[in-house]
């Protein structure tokens, strides 16, 4: 008989080994569902993990890296905040519009005056965005007690209704012969976030990334705001003995999340998306609790998660394009890869063991 | 004792990883018997039932009921040999009325009505008076035992198991569980009999078997026997009882008038008109049967429910606006009863645990960042002045023992140096060694000058370290009383009696 026993406490070894072991097991179990497909599974695996890093085009597939990397990191950094205090906020998709929204109106704003300030206010503007739209719903939820799940997911739809009418109207190209869609901040030299390095895909977003995964690093472990919320994820009451605020650790949280969502929005609509337009959004807000998760909400693991998961996007596309294989099947393999992850993840508090059950 | 062998234990070992449980105990419980079983916590008694009562499989050893070999594989096979228990937790359902529960521990429950009348019947005849209409929520505990005594009646039971019965009773109530106990002795029932309270056991039982570290260390005639020899034979060594010095009382540390409290949730108690002061060096004892405001006496005074200014006063100065950071920092701790969750998180390490309360008063933060290093050697601090087992400050505090988190959590607060400290349940779960050192310890503090509330559940506790007591009643607050002058009948009045059996008068 093979039954769990708890861990006295969870173990240091496997919450580090697991998220290796569930990639190679994804690998295995992907192969497997590549040769039913009837594809070389060695050679699948290779150009989803090989071929973006190492590939012969991969000149052109690891600056996309970081470019599809760096909104995931920064949301999911804002996101873990909220995650490891029990604050739930799903909306990121939301903020993420409104950021680029407010960012991209600031700089439509000054067209076409050019000046140094410029972009430092887009950038503020975008934050402001994220942050206003997630005050909603913290608001909300320390005045009257309403969910906060449902509040910030329901604010997507807003945002995304919202982001339609600004690409149709208020925002729309007055030179753009009619198509929707704002101007495009690419050709704008002031308000343009352009690669740091030509070729290397770093821009100013990739950035406020590191520095985001740094802060957060500092704040959970070296600061008392940090540890307050670590300690009301895992002992709500004993936090409310060590004198912390629900309130205010909430309104931090949603804030926090919802600013770095925004800044996310703003550094994608000023540099590789350019422009305000309908289909603007790509669910990053929601691929970035993925991210989260999977990085264990924590700093670290949610910059490797983040390069993870784009790295499966990539190579996804790649593997879809050459291979032929089926998107469906690309998503299975995503899918698997975040089930072998929450599976495993049982380890660290659980072990296996093999004997007669016992009731204590 | 009596005339024949009812359950007889042959060898009974138990082993965990790490520890034996129980090491070769055998006993024998005689037909009609009453059976006390004597042991510190972690003695083993409460695996020793659980394998009687079919919950755990010995690794070795033999039972025998009336003669024939016994080996219960789960409590169902158990009942139906005629063995009840009551548990010291009761699993009961706060929304469910009593005859609702008790037919949710049946196999095959019958009508409603039916089974309504026969709870009246056996109610009636042991003394347990107990509406099966009722709705458990709103029952003390004391009525709350009186349903699981109850279900187990309806078995007919040959033995009767009960593990620590009279922690959560008042003395009155203790009385009257007393007789109907005796009630069925005299009917020719056994009964197993768990408890630490040894003048209980004096007054009750016919025999005693007592455990130390898993083993049967002795057997005595609990009447024939002095309280202090029992306790020296549980403990193993000659026990030190904590010393009160002279100690004089100084100036109103804290003080309370006039608050009133709504409760916090449905099952929660409202706190009424509450009024107390307590002087420095002086501990005031607070009694009462658990779920009468003892919770929400304690969230009241560390500051996580937040009153009008100047119903809680420290020093003469309002404080009932202030949250727990800023109480600590004038001198007010607290340490509240529910060890994992509430005064430590339990996956967090003692490190950190020590943070939890300790930022202020030890200096653990400059600007919001932590001083890991301070926090650590604070950790180890209290690890060491308070003898807490563990390896060491990284630990979860999950995986300490109930006990020793307890003296970590009472020591974190000891050694930050309150002015006034707040204890709820200071030594539940202790044995009796820690406890005596805690106690020691709360005395040192008033002795010091500080000003001491303990609140507790354990009369004795009360009656060895309180100046004064006072009880809490479904939220009110008796007058204080010097302890010197109180007898037990007293303070059981002043308890509320027997619930739901007289009115209480003081």
């Amino acid at each position: 008989m093979i039954r769990l026993e708890k861990r006295p406490q969870p173990s240091r070894v496997w919450s580090l080994t697991t998220p290796l072991v569930a990639v190679v097991a994804t690998m295995i179990m992907g192969g497997v569902l590549f040769a039913l497909l009837g594809k070389d599974p060695v050679e699948a695996i290779l150009t989803i993990f090989w071929d973006p890093l190492f590939g012969e085009f991969a000149f052109y597939y690891r600056p996309q890296l970081l470019v599809k990397g760096a909104p995931l990191v920064l949301i999911a950094i804002g996101l873990s905040l909220g995650f490891r205090a029990g604050i739930w906020n799903i909306g990121a998709e939301g903020q993420y519009i409104i950021g680029a929204l407010t960012g991209a109106g600031v700089g439509l704003a000054f067209y076409p005056m050019e000046g140094w300030f410029i972009f430092p206010l887009m950038v503020f503007a975008g934050a402001l965005g994220g942050w206003a739209w997630a005050m909603i719903p913290a608001v909300l939820k320390t005045r009257f007690g309403t969910n906060e799940i449902l509040v910030s997911l329901m604010l997507v739809y807003v945002a995304e209704q919202f982001l339609a009418s600004m690409s149709l109207g208020l925002m729309k190209n007055p030179e753009g012969f009619g198509f929707p869609g704002s101007r495009n901040l690419q050709q704008y030299a002031s308000a343009h976030n352009a690669e740091i390095v030509t070729g290397t895909g770093m821009h100013w977003g990739v950035v406020a990334a590191l520095i985001a995964v740094i802060f957060a690093y500092v704040l959970l472990n070296r600061h008392m705001l940090g540890y307050h919320i670590r300690l009301t994820g895992e002992a709500p009451r004993a936090a409310r003995f060590a004198g912390v605020k629900p309130a205010r650790l909430i309104l931090f949280c949603l804030g926090a999340s919802g600013a770095l969502a925004g800044l996310a929005g703003m550094f994608e609509v000023s540099g590789p998306a350019g422009q305000v337009s309908i289909d603007f959004n790509v669910g990053y807000g929601f691929t970035a609790i993925i991210v989260a998760f999977l990085g264990r909400l924590h700093p670290v693991g949610i910059l490797l998660a983040g390069g993870l998961m784009a790295l499966t996007y990539i190579g996804g596309d790649i593997a879809q394009g050459n291979l032929g294989l089926p998107s469906a099947a690309i998503q299975v393999f995503q899918g698997m890869l975040l089930f072998f992850l929450l599976a495993l993840d049982l380890l660290t508090n659980y072990r296996i063991a093999f004997g007669k059950p016992e009731v204590a | 004792m009596s005339t024949s062998a009812l359950l007889t234990l042959d060898g009974l070992t138990k082993a965990y990883p790490g520890v034996v449980a129980n090491d070769k105990v055998s006993f024998v419980i005689g037909t009609g018997e009453v059976h006390a079983l004597l042991g510190e916590n972690g003695a083993g008694k409460s695996t020793l039932v659980k394998m009687i009562y079919g919950l755990v499989k010995p690794d070795s050893g033999q039972m025998t009921l009336r003669g024939q070999p016994y080996e219960p594989a789960e409590p169902r096979q158990a009942r139906a040999d005629g063995i009840a228990m009551v548990f010291q937790h009761f699993s009961l359902f706060d929304a469910l009325n009593v005859a609702e529960n008790i037919a949710l521990g049946m196999e095959t429950p019958p009508p409603m009505r039916d089974l309504a009348a026969r709870i009246r019947d056996v109610s009636e005849a042991y003394g347990l008076p107990l509406d099966p209409y009722r709705t458990v929520g709103a029952l003390s505990a004391g009525e709350r035992q009186r349903v699981e005594i109850i279900r187990c009646l309806l078995q007919d039971p040959k033995l009767l198991i009960m593990d620590e019965p009279t922690s959560v009773l008042t003395p009155q109530e203790v009385e009257i569980l007393f007789q109907t106990l005796r009630k069925l002795k005299s009917e020719g029932t056994s009964i197993l009999y768990i408890s630490h309270k040894l003048e209980e056991i004096r007054a009750l039982c016919d025999q005693a078997t007592i455990l130390r570290l898993g083993r049967n260390v002795g057997a005595c005639i609990p009447a024939e026997t002095s309280a202090r020899d029992m306790a020296e034979l549980m403990v193993g060594t000659a026990l030190k009882t904590p010393e009160r010095s002279d100690r004089t009382f100084g100036a109103v540390a804290l003080a309370i008038t006039d608050l009133s409290v709504p409760a916090p949730s449905a099952f929660g108690t409202a706190l009424r008109g509450l009024q107390l002061s307590v002087r420095r060096g002086e501990i005031l004892g607070v009694g009462g049967v658990a779920g009468n405001g003892q919770d929400e006496l304690l969230s009241v005074l560390s500051g996580e429910v937040t009153t009008a200014r100047d119903a809680v006063m420290f020093d003469g100065q309002p404080i009932g606006h202030m949250g727990p950071t800023a109480r600590r920092a004038l001198g007010v701790l607290t340490a509240p009863e529910e060890r994992l969750g509430h005064a430590a998180a339990p996956d967090m390490s003692l490190t950190e645990n020590a943070l939890l309360t300790g930022s202020v008063r030890e200096g653990l933060e400059t600007r919001g960042f932590l001083k890991w290093g301070v926090a650590r050697s604070f950790a180890e601090t209290i690890i060491k002045a308070f003898d807490v087992r563990t390896p060491g400050p990284e630990n979860a505090a999950r995986s300490l023992s109930g006990g020793n988190l307890q003296k970590f959590v009472i020591g974190r607060e000891v050694l930050q140096r309150p002015e006034v400290l707040v204890v709820n349940q200071p030594t539940w779960g202790v044995d009796a060694a820690a406890a005596a050192a805690i106690r020691q310890a709360l005395l040192d503090l008033a002795a010091g000058g500080a000003a001491v509330i303990c609140i507790s559940q354990d009369l004795d506790e009360l009656m060895e370290i309180s100046d004064n007591f006072a009880a809490l009643n479904e939220g009110t607050l008796s007058v204080p009383r010097p302890t010197a002058a109180l007898t037990v009948e007293e303070i059981g009045l002043m308890m509320g009696g027997a619930h739901g059996m007289e009115v209480a008068h003081v």
